[in-house]
């Protein structure tokens, strides 16, 4: 530990850090704006200049820029010096002279960093008296407001969308007072962590545009600690509401997953709680009145639904419902009556990962574990579109060859600029394998381009190569391409696979297990190597692995359950927040319900599958219900409501332990949790989640409001004089309310991060242990999955008989998952449904770029716009579904033919294309 | 034997030397000994003891900026040497000079501080709007390549070398050198954090020597005559000559080869011819736009690095700028200012909204609108804009002819806030 002395006192540091970093460690206010703990130091703001002395005898000492000077041992500092103090109040001053004062109007007012800094830096009088640089602002698509104006040239907004997420649509452009930040024209931004930008800025210059069509000050947003449940990274969030409606997302710091940033589903798909697709009434549908519908009041609701599932009931969980929700619901059923919810296939797929996860000596990746690994083999699945977060790790992976070149070359890798200067195109290995070209193609450093089916023969090869004792089912016929990746995956220090599930193929998932096995096999004869490798699988849904856990203590499969209604029925059916028709083809369902069972659906959106039910009842969603969710690496996290929602949606879980329609609601989700982790050894890990809390924290609660909460006694007086009663939480420790103690070190319980001086989320430094580090305090969640005792071999690979035509399903970020697709925001970047096909397939087909084919298979029968790409694996074809499409039937047995198409139609289709915003680089092949 | 190495060729009033010519006159044969005779360290060795400085304006030792190129089997294999021709200081022409006077001359340098550093690609970063240097220095380059001076194999010395000759789409700040490298590789001209030095990372993050095209031509000569004949051109402390300009009312403006530690006064009257008829001395920027006036009271110092810098000032690119008694040094720093405004990258904050401050209160001065606070404001920018505050030089230097400006020529700022008017005719 290097020791450095500042105003006088000796701090303990990590002199492999800059000064400015340490001293923020150290909880000391130090004004600073280009600087990002993610980015390092560029040197460029001059904020956070202080004085540095060359020993004790030193009184003169020199102005440094403390971002960009080493905390080597015995350095002497000071804050506090005039010279200093009177050099950052210029800083201020400068880049206040074009600022507008229009912080009583702008979105950042109340979270700016630059409120915070000028106060911090003690400018207050304005000097300068001549014209301020005023520019034209841009639209930047549905999610991001521009308000160039504002700016103040810290560059962060460029160095976080093109340096760290890989952007290219972005730029820093002109020059000296009149440098711009923006698009080369007016567009949408593309990368799919645009919205970041909102929090990366310093201030008000990009802004949440969904925010700003309800926009609320952060002081009088209602938050609380949140879960994504956007897909299965499980992100932190800090959802915000007021009267009732959900205003926007932000991030929330967790240390192992998402860090500072969310991708922009997570970000922007909170608005699906305000959609007016939300199921908000309870809804009966009379069987013999001819789909007449009638809404029913709460009470109503709850009579309707004990009186339809008094007897044999069958229930159909969710991996898109929390565990709280599974479990009340196989509780009410009977284990005997509960079935999965997900497709067989992804069953099958979620079994085999859970196998793989309980391996010894192979690891449970995080998404910080994932950014650290120095070879990364990326098999199938396009985790920008399915597990964004993790895509965003990969490509810092990407980087640690460069700091290996930085560390030879004595640049410390806080000096952002130089180590990527240093390093050029020199990159870890990212070995990409997917049939068609990813958003990650430009930091890979290969990319095959195969069928599912030609992947699992060449991880089979490269398990060979590592292993030759395993053998494979069938030999490939060039295993040069094998051995170059194994090579390189032996080498590596830290190897990760990273796959998942969405193309529901348990041999994929199987052949990548085996690959790790190698792999184990093979690092334990190398000392050296001190790590584990690691596995990592992508998951669908918010709580995909949760829902399979459960399952192995108890339920059947979508497709028995189906079968079972099909052919004896029952009294009703349950179905959990699910849309079946996206779990199995149409003419099941349909086949399923031939002998009428009474369909009970609780969901919290309308559509086509809740249609056919003949009650369906609203749910509450992730931000209006205490839940459990399980990540993809196993790890359980709470997250807590965050406002009460109308009278009319309950969670599920207090719809379903609610056997006597007037019972008042005695059941929480920590209860449910608790008996449910008695219950189940395998499950006991859940009882570190439930709230403990000593001395006075455990007679008061802390509060959901900030203490700046406005009109907390006034703001439903137009509706009703009476002050209303505060909605009572009984579940958590955290009150609906502004009273309270507030226990701003539990980050558990911390929203949104808030000290004094710092009222940006900046303030997270002053409630981690170290900048970018652990939390002080507070739960991360818990792992479910321990590691067995004894390894397994290797598992039996089967593969599907080859086709001519193989297809693949193509995923999206935006429009792809079932919730967050109803946000407006999210809507106007979706597509419809397309295929994608090579330059030979359309060749042979005898269709041209953008026009129409029409599908045909046993219950099939679309039409659908084509997308030829370059870099596409041969003789296949992609299809983006957009949940319209059945996509069980897409796989099946299908025929195509082209539709005789003229140039509007094509141009139509061009326009639709034109929304993905896929880069030429991508479409073209680069 | 010459006394002039850096000029002795050239003439201005014809085309320069072509290769043959060049050669006949005794171009190549410091190149061609050094093929035979030494190694890259010996070359190092010599340039280092030569007492050689860096031209460009900083007068680093050359020899000493070289021997932190990593050398030997660990270092990386690709390196490069750059040629900073970006001349771009207001007042500054030298380059300009060699460039079109005799382009051989920095081939030939350009050669032995490839072989030196063992950079088999050089470039040339030449200012945009030099486009009779640029048509020179491709006759130049291609000439060097049919003869076997430039390419693979170097007259059999097994060294190989390319010259890539890269014409600037305009900007002061690619002068400085670090973010020439950027503006070379494409990205934006900011200059880039030191260290790392470009030494050590510099073009495409591989080994990097950045020299002025005058420190370059000074080479050949180093190596045909010696270091005793080089120590013993310079009627000072520092070695060899050194080329010096002398813009503003003189009789006769222009740039002439000297030796270093010559009298101001022997260069502005004998040279430049004094001032021009009517015209008093008045103060003279010494070594191009970002450096600090002196007064008549200094002409009789001598043009060394370190006696001008005694003084208060810089040697710098040794091009003088004169002011003389006719004109308002308002409106000379205010233009001056007006460049380092606009010129400045938008990099860091000092700089990019500083200087834009300080160039509208000279604007407002010149226009009659001037305010007592407003020279406060320009002196609180001497220490804000001051070296260490900002990210490279470019702000520093042009606080240089404003600080002294301000001290010297109080009078005049005030006459312009007093009188609501530039007191100088126009």
């Amino acid at each position: 530990m290097a020791k450095i002395n500042v105003d006088g006192i000796e701090y303990e540091v990590n002199s492999a850090n800059n000064l400015l970093q340490e001293c923020l460690s150290q909880g000391l206010d130090l004004p600073y704006f280009c600087w990002h703990p993610c980015m390092g130091s560029v040197g460029a703001c001059r904020q956070c200049a202080v004085k540095q002395y060359r020993n004790a005898e030193d009184e003169t000492g020199t102005i440094v820029m403390a971002c960009m000077t080493p905390a080597n041992d015995g350095s002497i500092i000071s804050i506090k010096d005039q010279q200093a103090t009177d050099f950052r109040s210029h800083v201020i001053e400068s880049l206040m002279i074009s600022h507008p004062h229009d912080c009583p109007v702008c979105e950042e007012g109340g979270e700016c960093h630059l409120q915070d800094m000028t106060q911090m830096s003690g400018h207050n009088y304005r000097r300068y008296d001549f014209k301020k640089v005023t520019h034209r602002n841009q639209y930047l698509g549905p999610f991001i407001n521009h308000e160039m104006n504002r700016c103040i040239s810290c560059y962060r907004c460029v160095r976080f969308y093109n340096d760290y997420a890989g952007g290219d649509d972005l730029a820093a452009l002109g020059s000296h007072h009149h440098v711009y930040f923006g698009r080369h024209e007016e567009g949408v931004l593309e990368s799919e962590f645009s919205g970041n930008l909102v929090e990366v800025c310093p201030t008000g210059v990009f802004t949440d545009k969904t925010f700003s069509a309800h926009y609320t000050r952060k002081w009088d947003l209602q938050t609380a600690p949140s879960v994504c449940a956007g897909c299965g990274v499980g992100c932190n969030t800090a959802p915000g509401e007021r009267y009732g409606s959900l205003r926007r997302v932000v991030n929330r710091y967790h240390h192992d997953l998402n860090g500072y940033f969310l991708c922009d589903r997570g970000r922007f798909g909170y608005d699906a709680n305000n959609s007016d697709q939300r199921v908000d009434t309870a809804l009966f549908r009379h069987a013999q009145q001819e789909g007449a519908v009638k809404a029913l009041s709460p009470l109503e609701a709850k009579r309707q639904f004990a009186a339809m599932t008094g007897g044999n009931v069958i229930g159909i969980g969710s991996p898109r419902a929390s565990l709280e929700n599974n479990i009340a619901l196989r509780e009410r059923v009977g284990v005997e009556n509960f079935y999965s919810g997900c497709s067989d296939a992804q069953f099958e797929c979620l079994q085999e990962v859970i196998k793989s996860l309980r391996e010894p000596g192979i690891a449970h990746c995080d998404v910080r574990e994932l950014e650290q690994s120095d070879c990364v083999l990326l098999v199938n699945e396009d985790i920008t579109n399915t597990s964004a977060r993790i895509a965003l790790a990969v490509r810092q992976a990407s980087r640690n060859e460069a700091s290996q070149l930085a560390k030879a070359a004595r640049i410390p890798l806080w000096q952002d600029a130089a180590v990527r200067e240093l390093a050029q195109h020199n990159r870890s290995p990212i070995i990409i394998l997917s049939p068609q070209g990813t958003r990650l193609d430009d930091v890979a450093s290969e990319i095959h381009l195969l069928s599912i089916d030609a992947q699992v023969q060449l991880l089979e090869a490269v398990t060979h190569a590592i292993d030759a004792n395993y053998s494979v089912s069938r030999a490939s016929t060039d295993s040069s391409v094998a051995t170059q990746i194994a090579e390189q995956l032996c080498k590596a220090e830290s190897p990760s696979i990273v796959s998942g599930i969405s193309a529901d193929s348990p041999a994929l998932v199987k052949a990548c297990t085996n690959l790790a096995k190698a792999l184990r096999a093979h690092r334990r004869d190398i000392a050296a190597h001190t790590r584990l490798v690691s596995l990592s699988f992508a998951m669908p849904e918010a709580n995909s692995l949760g829902l399979a856990l459960l399952m192995e203590s108890g339920g059947g499969r979508l497709e028995t359950a189906l079968q079972r209604l099909c052919d004896e029925g029952a009294d009703a059916v349950i179905v959990l927040e699910n849309d079946l028709n996206l779990r199995t083809t149409s003419s099941k369902i349909d086949a399923a319900f031939v002998r009428n069972t009474p369909l009970i659906v609780l969901d919290q959106l309308h559509n086509t599958f809740n249609a056919r039910a003949q009650l369906l009842l609203p749910s509450a969603s992730v931000f209006e219900q205490q839940s459990t969710w399980v990540n993809y690496e196993g790890r359980a996290q709470t997250s807590y409501q965050v406002f009460q929602p109308a009278e009319n949606i309950l969670a599920a879980y207090e719809r379903l332990s609610l056997t006597v329609p007037v019972q008042t609601c005695a059941v929480s989700s920590p209860l449910i949790l608790q008996e449910f982790a008695r219950a189940h050894a395998a499950f006991n890990a859940l009882v570190q989640l439930l709230p403990v809390r000593v001395g006075i924290s455990a007679i008061m609660k802390s509060p959901r409001q900030p203490h700046r909460y406005s009109g907390r006694t006034a703001m439903h007086a137009q509706e009703q004089v009476h002050k209303l009663q505060q909605a009572q939480d009984r579940q958590s420790a955290l009150a609906f309310s502004m009273e309270g103690v507030m226990l701003q070190k539990d980050s558990s319980l911390m929203a949104s991060a808030w000290a004094p001086a710092w009222n940006s989320n900046q303030a997270i430094s002053k409630f981690q242990v170290e900048i970018n580090g652990e939390l002080k305090q507070g739960e991360k969640g818990v792992q479910l999955i321990a590691p067995e005792r004894s390894e397994t071999g290797y598992e039996p690979v089967d593969y599907a008989p080859p086709r001519q035509l193989a297809s693949y399903k193509i995923a999206h970020l935006f429009g792809g998952d079932e919730i967050t697709a109803f946000a407006p925001a999210i809507q106007a970047r979706s597509v419809g449904p397309y295929a994608c096909i090579g330059e030979d397939t359309a060749k042979t087909l005898g269709v041209r770029q953008h026009g129409l084919i029409s599908i045909e298979g046993h219950t099939l029968s679309v039409q659908m716009p084509v997308l030829i790409r370059k870099n596409i694996a041969a003789n296949s074809i992609g299809f983006y579904t957009a949940n319209e499409l059945d996509q069980h039937a897409l796989q099946g047995e299908i025929s195509i033919t082209v539709v005789p198409e003229d140039d509007s139609i094509v141009a139509s289709s061009r326009a639709m294309f034109d929304q993905l915003h896929i880069s030429d680089a991508l479409k073209e092949g680069a | 034997m010459t006394d002039m190495p850096l000029t002795k060729n050239i003439d201005m009033s014809r085309e320069p030397l072509d290769l043959a010519h060049y050669r006949h006159a005794g171009g190549y044969v410091g190149v061609l000994r050094m093929f035979k005779e030494m190694a890259p360290a010996d070359v190092l060795e010599t340039v280092k003891n030569s007492g050689l400085k860096g031209r460009g304006g900083a007068g680093f030792p050359t020899g000493l900026k070289w021997s932190f190129v990593p050398n030997g089997d660990d270092a990386p294999k690709t390196k490069y040497l750059v040629v900073n021709a970006d001349e771009m200081e207001p007042g500054t022409f030298k380059d300009r000079l060699l460039l079109e006077g005799d382009p051989h001359l920095l081939i030939e340098g350009m050669v032995i501080a490839a072989y030196t550093i063992q950079a088999t690609t050089a470039y040339i970063f030449l200012r945009g709007e030099y486009l009779r240097a640029e048509a020179l220095l491709r006759q130049a380059i291609a000439q060097a390549h049919e003869q076997g001076l430039l390419g693979k194999n170097i007259q059999g010395s097994g060294f190989d070398l390319e010259i890539i000759l890269h014409t600037s789409a305009g900007r002061y700040i690619c002068g400085e050198e670090t973010a020439l490298l950027n503006a070379l590789e494409g990205k934006r001209a900011n200059p880039r954090a030191k260290p790392p030095f470009p030494q050590v990372s510099g073009l495409w993050g591989k080994p990097t020597i950045v020299n002025n095209v005058e420190t370059i031509c000074n080479l050949p000569g180093i190596l045909q005559y010696g270091i005793e004949w080089y120590q013993g051109l310079g009627k000072g402390a520092d070695a060899g000559t050194k080329l010096f300009g002398v813009s503003g009312r003189v009789k006769n403006p222009g740039c002439w080869e000297l030796p270093l530690g010559t009298p101001i006064r022997e260069l502005l009257d004998e040279r430049a011819g004094g001032m021009s008829d009517g015209y008093q001395l008045r103060a003279f920027l010494p070594g191009g736009g970002s450096t600090d006036f002196l007064l008549p009271e200094h002409l009789d110092l001598t043009l060394d690095y370190d006696v001008i810098g005694k003084a208060g000032s810089r040697l710098a690119t040794g091009t003088m700028i004169v002011l003389d008694d006719h004109t308002c040094p308002v409106g000379m720093v205010g233009n001056l200012m007006r460049f380092f405004s606009h010129e400045s990258c938008g990099w860091c904050t000092p700089c990019r909204d500083g200087l834009p401050w300080v160039d509208s209160i000279f604007r407002r001065l010149e226009a009659g609108g001037g305010l007592h606070c407003d020279l406060d404001v320009l002196t609180d920018h001497l220490e804000y804009l001051g070296p260490g505050r900002t990210f490279c030089a470019l702000a520093p230097g042009a606080m240089a002819p404003l600080g002294s400006a301000l001290k010297h020529f109080r009078d005049d700022f005030e006459a312009h806030i007093n009188t609501g008017a530039c007191p100088w005719p126009k």
